[in-house]
C-alpha cells in the first residue's frame, strides 16, 4: 500500500510539474500576475509529492518489503539500518528518485526564498526548474519505476553490493547530486534571463549563492568518492580518471569558472553572455554526468546497469534541455550588452584568465572522456585514453591557473598593476623559493614535477595569506586597527581566501602522495617485519570474527619507528555470504602528514599472507583541502549580501514588474 | 555596511596609472552572431554522433567491426623479469596455428582476480592456447600473484602500455580470442564471469575450433 502511495505521488508530481513548467511561463509572457504566482505553490506541492514518494521507497527499504523488485534486488533483511536507508539510492531507480527529490528541494527553496526577485524572473526560473522536473519524473515513471511489484515476493532480498556498504560511499551520491542538481538553479536562472532578455548585476547576485552552494556540495561529493576509492579499493590510489569520475569533475570545473565569471557580471556588468553560457554548460555537463553513468555508451568500472531505452530517453532529455537552451542562447545572447569596460591587467582580466583556463581544463577532460567514443562512432577504431593523457594535458593547464589564482585577488578592478601586485606578494615569492629549494634538497630523486607542485601549493597558500594580511593592513597599521579591519571584511572575502587555501592544500597532497608514495607488496608470515619509508611493520597474524552481515578476517600489524611504537593497524577482509563477495577494508593510521596504509590479501599455503603496505605522504591533505574548499564555500554563502533569498539590489536600476512581453 | 562593497578600485589614487592605450576588452567590438550559434552547433553534432552510436545497436563492450576479423596487431613483448626461463614472452607469431585466448591482466586489478578461475578453466581446454599480457605491473607483484592464484598462461608478455594501445584495450581486464590464422575474432571488456564464459566465450571457441 505504501509503495502505491509513493507511485501515485510520483504521478501527481509529474502533473504538477507540467503545470509549473507551462502556466507561469505563459503568465510571464502575458504579464499576468496571478498566473505567474502559480509557480510558487506548484513548486512547493511538487516538493511535497516527491518527498512522499521518496519517503515511501525509504519505508519499503526499512521494513524490507521484498514484494518490490527494487528492494528485493538491492536489499537484505540482515543489513544494518544505515545501509537499508542508503540502499535507497545505491541503485539506478532509487538514485534517480533522489536526483528528482533534490531538484524539487532546490525548486521549493527558490519558491520559498525568492520573494525579492522580480516576479517575472521568479516565475520563469521556476518554470524552467519545473521543465527539468517533468523530464526526469517522466523518465522515472516510464523507464525506471522503483515502485514496481513482484507477483511473488522472495523470502529475502539479494542484498546490496558490499562495496557500497560503507559510510563514505553511502553519503557520496547525496552530496554529488546536491552539486549536480544545484547547477540546475544556475541553468534555470540563465534560461529565464535569456527569456527576459536581461542579465544585470542583480541577476548575477541571485545566481551566485546557488552556484556557490552547488559547487561546494560537488566538491564534497567528489572528495567523498575519491576518499572511498582510497580506503576501500585497497590499492593506495585515490583518482583513476575513470569516465564516471571525469563526469563529476567536468561540472566542477565549469561550475568553478561560472562562480568567477558571475563575479564579473555582478561587479562590472560585463562578461554577461559568457556567464549565461557557462551556466548552461555547467548544468549540461551535470546532465551528461547522469547520462554517462546510465546509458551504456561508455564502458566504465562503475557504470550502473545499462539499458538502451533509458539511454535514448536521457539523450532525448539532453537534446531538448541543452539543445533548446543553447538555441535560445544563440537567439537572445547577442542582445546582452555589457556596460563595464576594463583593461587586460585587472581583477576582471584575472577572472577571465581563470575562466579561460578552467574552461580549457574542462574541455580537455571532455575530449579525453568522449574522444574514444566519437572516434569509434566514425569508424576510427577503438582507443583508450588514460591517466598519461590527463596528466600530460592537465598539469600544464593547472600550473598557470594556480600562478594566476595567487595574483588575481591582489589586482585592482578595472585596471591593475601587475608589478605592484607582485611586489606585494614578495613574501609569498620568498616562501615559494625556500620551499622549492627545500624540496629539491630533500627529494633524492630530484623529481622536478614534485618540486613544481609543492612550489605552486606554497605560492598559492602564502599569496592568499599575504593578500588577506594586506587587506587588513597587518603590520602597517596599529594591530587594533587591523583587527577592526579584519572584522569589517565581508565574509565573501574570507570565503574566497579559505577556498583558495583549500585548493593549495589539495595540490600539496596530490603532489606529495604521487611523488613520494612508498609501497611494499609482499608475503608475510606472522612475526615477520617489513620496512616501508622508515617504519617497521610487524605482522601479528590474522584472526576471524563476525560482523553484522559478514564475516571478517582481521590482520594486525604493529608499526614502530626506530623502536618506538607508532600504531596498531587492523586491516580487514570481509566476506558477505549473501552476495558471496569479498571486500577489503584498508587499515589506515594517519599522522596528518602521512598515512600508514595496510591491506591484507589472501593466505598462502605456507602460512603467509599477501599484504600491501604503503606510506602515503600528505595524502590526507587532498581531502582536508577539499573540506577547506567546502568550508570556504559555506563562509562565502553566509555573507549577508549573498545570503540565499536576501539579495539587496545595490544599483538603483529599476526592473519592470512585468517584463516587456517579448519572450 | 559600506565596507561590504568592493570599490571599483581599491588602490590608493596615487597608485592608479591612468595612461593612454587603455585596452578595452569588453564593451567594445561585438562578436558576430555566428559565434553564438557555435555552442548549439557543437552540441548537436555530438548528440547526433551519440544517437547514431546508440541506434546502431552496437555493444560498446564488443570490438567494433573496424577491427574484428583483422589480423592481430604486430607486437613483441618480453617475458616477466626473472621468469625468462619459466615462461616465454609473447609476439604476434605465437598467435598462429592454434585458437588463442589473449588475456590482459594485472596483479593490481581486482576484477582480474574475479575472472581468474575462469581463465584457469579455459587453459585446461584442449586445442586452446591461453596467453597473458601483464599490463603495467611490477614483476615481483605479478609473480607473487600468479604463484598465489595459479598460472594458466602458456606465454606471458610484459606490457608497459604500448601493447594495450596496439590492441585498443580500454581497461583491465580485457580478453581477445584469436583464430588459427592469427585474426582477432572476439573481444570482451571486463571480467569473464562464469555466465560470460558459458554464453559468449565457449561458443566462440567451439566455433573457431571446428
Amino acid at each position: 500500500m505504501i509503495a502505491e502511495i509513493g507511485h501515485f505521488a510520483l504521478i501527481l508530481a509529474v502533473l504538477v510539474a507540467l503545470v509549473q513548467s507551462t502556466i507561469p511561463l505563459f503568465g510571464a509572457w502575458r504579464g499576468d500576475a496571478p498566473l505567474m504566482a502559480l509557480a510558487k505553490p506548484a513548486a512547493q506541492v511538487q516538493l511535497l509529492l516527491v518527498a512522499v514518494a521518496f519517503g515511501a521507497l525509504t519505508c519499503a527499504y526499512v521494513v524490507s518489503d521484498f514484494s518490490l523488485i527494487n528492494v528485493a534486488r538491492n536489499s537484505h533483511s540482515a543489513k544494518p539500518l544505515l545501509y537499508k536507508i542508503t540502499g535507497v539510492w545505491a541503485n539506478h531507480e532509487g538514485s534517480m528518485l533522489l536526483w528528482v527529490l533534490i531538484l524539487a528541494i532546490f525548486g521549493g527553496a527558490l519558491a520559498s526564498f525568492g520573494r525579492n526577485l522580480p516576479p517575472s524572473l521568479h516565475a520563469r526560473a521556476l518554470s524552467v526548474q519545473g521543465m527539468v522536473g517533468v523530464a526526469f519524473l517522466a523518465f522515472i515513471l516510464f523507464t525506471s519505476n522503483p515502485f514496481e511489484r513482484l507477483s511473488v515476493a522472495p523470502a529475502d532480498g539479494s542484498g546490496l553490493n558490499p562495496l557500497l556498504q560503507d559510510p563514505g560511499l553511502a553519503f557520496h551520491p547525496p552530496f554529488l547530486y546536491l552539486g549536480y542538481v544545484g547547477f540546475s538553479m544556475a541553468f534555470s536562472f540563465a534560461v529565464a534571463a535569456l527569456l527576459e532578455g536581461r542579465v544585470d548585476p542583480a541577476w548575477a547576485r541571485w545566481v551566485r549563492p546557488w552556484t556557490l552552494a552547488a559547487w561546494a556540495f560537488l566538491t564534497l561529493g567528489i572528495a567523498l568518492g575519491s576518499w572511498w576509492a582510497y580506503y576501500e579499493l585497497g590499492w593506495g590510489g585515490w583518482w583513476f580518471w575513470d569516465p564516471v569520475e571525469n563526469a563529476s569533475f567536468m561540472p566542477w570545473l565549469a561550475g568553478g569558472a561560472l562562480l568567477h565569471s558571475a563575479i564579473v557580471v555582478e561587479k562590472r556588468d560585463a562578461l554577461k553572455s559568457w556567464t549565461v553560457l557557462l551556466a548552461i554548460i555547467a548544468f549540461a555537463l551535470s546532465l551528461v554526468g547522469t547520462f554517462l553513468v546510465r546509458s551504456g555508451v561508455l564502458t566504465s568500472v562503475h557504470a550502473f546497469a545499462t539499458d538502451p531505452s533509458r539511454g535514448l530517453f536521457i539523450l532525448g532529455i539532453l537534446v531538448v534541455a541543452i539543445g533548446g537552451s543553447l538555441t535560445l542562447y544563440a537567439w537572445r545572447a547577442p542582445q546582452l550588452r555589457a556596460t563595464g569596460s576594463f583593461r587586460l591587467v585587472s581583477r576582471e582580466g584575472a577572472l577571465i584568465f581563470n575562466n579561460l583556463l578552467l574552461t580549457v581544463a574542462c574541455a580537455t577532460v571532455f575530449v579525453g572522456t568522449l574522444y574514444p567514443l566519437v572516434l569509434d562512432a566514425v569508424g576510427g577504431g577503438k582507443i583508450s585514453v588514460g591517466a598519461p593523457y590527463f596528466n600530460a594535458t592537465f598539469i600544464p593547464i593547472m600550473t598557470p591557473l594556480v600562478i594566476g589564482m595567487a595574483i588575481g585577488p591582489t589586482l585592482a578592478w578595472k585596471r591593475g598593476d601587475i608589478w605592484a601586485s607582485l611586489g606585494r606578494l614578495k613574501l609569498a615569492l620568498g616562501a615559494t623559493v625556500i620551499v622549492a629549494a627545500l624540496t629539491l634538497w630533500l627529494d633524492s630523486a630530484r623529481d622536478l614535477a614534485a618540486v613544481m607542485g609543492m612550489s605552486l601549493a606554497v605560492w598559492l597558500f602564502a599569496s592568499t595569506v599575504v593578500e588577506l594580511a594586506g587587506r587588513i593592513r597587518l603590520g602597517s597599521v596599529a594591530f587594533r586597527e587591523s583587527i577592526r579591519r579584519a572584522l569589517g571584511l565581508p565574509r565573501a572575502a574570507y570565503g574566497m581566501s579559505v577556498a583558495h587555501m583549500g585548493f593549495a592544500i589539495t595540490i600539496a597532497g596530490i603532489t606529495a602522495s604521487s611523488a613520494w608514495q612508498a609501497e611494499s607488496i609482499r608475503f608475510m608470515k606472522p612475526g615477520e617485519t617489513a620496512n616501508v619509508a622508515g617504519y617497521e611493520f610487524r605482522f601479528d597474524g590474522v584472526k576471524e570474527g563476525p560482523g553484522p552481515n559478514y564475516v571478517a578476517q582481521f590482520g594486525t600489524f604493529t608499526v614502530t619507528r626506530e623502536g618506538r611504537p607508532v600504531a596498531t593497524l587492523v586491516a580487514e577482509k570481509r566476506f558477505y555470504p549473501v552476495q558471496k563477495r569479498q571486500t577489503t577494508e584498508a587499515a589506515i593510521h594517519t599522522t596528518w602528514l602521512a598515512d600508514l596504509y595496510a591491506v591484507i590479501g589472501d593466505a598462502s599455503k605456507g602460512g603467509g599472507w599477501s599484504v600491501r603496505l604503503y606510506h602515503n605522504p600528505l595524502v590526507p591533505w587532498i581531502w582536508i583541502g577539499a573540506l577547506v574548499m567546502f568550508a570556504g564555500g559555506l563562509i562565502s554563502l553566509s555573507d549577508r549580501r549573498l545570503r540565499v533569498g536576501a539579495p539587496r539590489r545595490i544599483r538603483a536600476r529599476p526592473l519592470p514588474v512585468t517584463s516587456p512581453a517579448k519572450a | 555596511m559600506a565596507s561590504n562593497e568592493v570599490a571599483p578600485n581599491e588602490l590608493a589614487p596615487d597608485e592608479v596609472k591612468v595612461g593612454k592605450g587603455v585596452e578595452e576588452i569588453a564593451g567594445g567590438r561585438r562578436p558576430t552572431r555566428a559565434l553564438y550559434l557555435l555552442p548549439v552547433g557543437i552540441f548537436m553534432l555530438l548528440a547526433a554522433i551519440v544517437a547514431y552510436f546508440m541506434l546502431s545497436g552496437r555493444d560498446p563492450r564488443l570490438l567494433p567491426s573496424a577491427l574484428i576479423d583483422k589480423p592481430a596487431p604486430t607486437f613483441k613483448l618480453a617475458p616477466i623479469a626473472g621468469w625468462e626461463n619459466r615462461k616465454p614472452g609473447l609476439a604476434t607469431v605465437d598467435l598462429k596455428g592454434k585458437v588463442t585466448v589473449v588475456n590482459f591482466f594485472a596483479s593490481w586489478c581486482v576484477p582480474c582476480l574475479a575472472e581468474h578461475p575462469q581463465i584457469v578453466a579455459l587453459s585446461k581446454l584442449k586445442g586452446v592456447q591461453v596467453v597473458g599480457i601483464n599490463y603495467k605491473d611490477k614483476p615481483e607483484n605479478a609473480k607473487a600473484w600468479l604463484t598465489r592464484h595459479g598460472n594458466p598462461y602458456a606465454r606471458i608478455g610484459v606490457d608497459g602500455g604500448r601493447g594495450a594501445i596496439e590492441w585498443g584495450v580500454y581497461g583491465m581486464p580485457e580478453t581477445f580470442i584469436v583464430d588459427r590464422t592469427g585474426r582477432i575474432r572476439f573481444k570482451h571488456v571486463g571480467p569473464i564471469v562464469p555466465d560470460i564464459l558459458n554464453q559468449k566465450i565457449l561458443p566462440v571457441i567451439r566455433k573457431l575450433s571446428k
